[in-house]
């Protein structure tokens, strides 16, 4: 199975590579970006019996290692 | 006093920090690779700077992971003084015995020059002969973070090891390099026998340093 991992910063957590982003947008001219939050996309494949028991180990990959959650939340997706 | 100083692949601050506690602590230190075990018995342990694994992932993330940090953690969790400096400080957090986080600086540059800390708890192993020093940080991702609740749990249990400061022990926004909450530039765990810092104090250990403010962190676990 593939997992697909999202890991972003909190929001509380201010995130000054976001704001460099979205000035540099806005210098290209996308005047319409108010905001840009940068995060990481972790994509692993998993031998697994079943998508629930994928997702619970990738969670628990996150909680320990992939993210650190003082700073960051994270998201599980699970394909086939 | 036996002392271990532990050596990753990417640490560059190990030799720094084993000539310090070799010239002030009167010690040769065991230099410990990180795929050992165990250390049996230890009276300080050192995890030194650098950017071990490469900083992948986060700063001190793989590290953490590494077969000896098992045998940190129980020694800490024992009493054993442990201190992380700069990467170290980031291994720390990662492996949890440190609270909060270390994000990218709020410039978003590499800091590398002279600042000053002042100490805000000198009743500890680390920190009672201590005060306001000089000394170098040469960091990308030194920014403290913890939340609001984290920070004054810390805060409410004298856990805040040093502070940025001007000249006359201002701590203020202006004495602040890379945006951490509050200034901070070093914790204690709560028992007070792990500390991490940023800033360098094995790079001003000597007067050919240009500066030897940093001893007084080495003289005071003698005491």
């Amino acid at each position: 199975m593939l997992a697909k991992i999202h890991i972003t910063l909190k929001k509380d957590v201010l995130d000054p590579q976001g704001s460099v982003i979205a000035n540099s947008l806005k210098s290209l001219g996308f005047d319409n970006v108010n905001d840009v939050r940068q995060g990481k996309f972790i994509e692993l494949e998993i031998n697994s019996n079943s998508k629930e028991e994928a997702e619970k180990q990738c969670n628990d990959m996150c909680e320990k290692l992939l993210a650190n959650l003082v700073i960051e939340d994270y998201s599980v997706e699970i394909e086939n | 006093m036996k002392t271990h100083v532990i050596v990753f692949p990417g640490s560059n601050c190990d030799r720094d920090v084993a000539v310090a506690i070799q010239n002030i602590i009167g010690s040769s230190p065991e230099m410990v690779w990180h795929k050992d075990s165990t250390i049996k018995r230890s009276d300080l342990i050192v995890v030194p700077g650098g950017f071990s694994y490469g900083d992948y992932l986060r700063c001190g993330a793989m590290a953490s992971t590494s077969p000896i940090m098992k045998s940190v953690i129980e020694n800490a969790n024992k009493g054993v003084p442990v201190m992380g400096i700069c990467n170290g400080f980031q291994i720390l957090i990662e492996s949890g015995l440190l609270q909060g986080a270390l994000i990218r600086n709020s410039s978003l540059s590499f800091i590398c020059r002279d600042i000053i800390i002042k100490p805000t708890n000198t009743k500890t192993i680390f920190t009672n002969k201590s005060k306001i020093s000089k000394m170098p940080i040469a960091h990308n991702e030194g920014n403290y973070f913890a939340n609001s609740n984290q920070i004054k749990e810390i805060e409410d249990n004298d856990q805040i090891a040093f502070q940025y400061c001007d000249e006359n022990g201002d701590i203020n926004a202006h004495s602040n390099p890379n945006g951490s909450i509050n200034n901070i530039a070093g914790v204690f765990n709560k028992s007070k026998n792990v500390l991490g810092m940023m800033p360098h104090p094995e790079r001003a250990a000597e007067s050919i340093h240009g500066c030897d403010d940093g001893r007084n962190i080495f003289e005071s676990l003698l005491s």
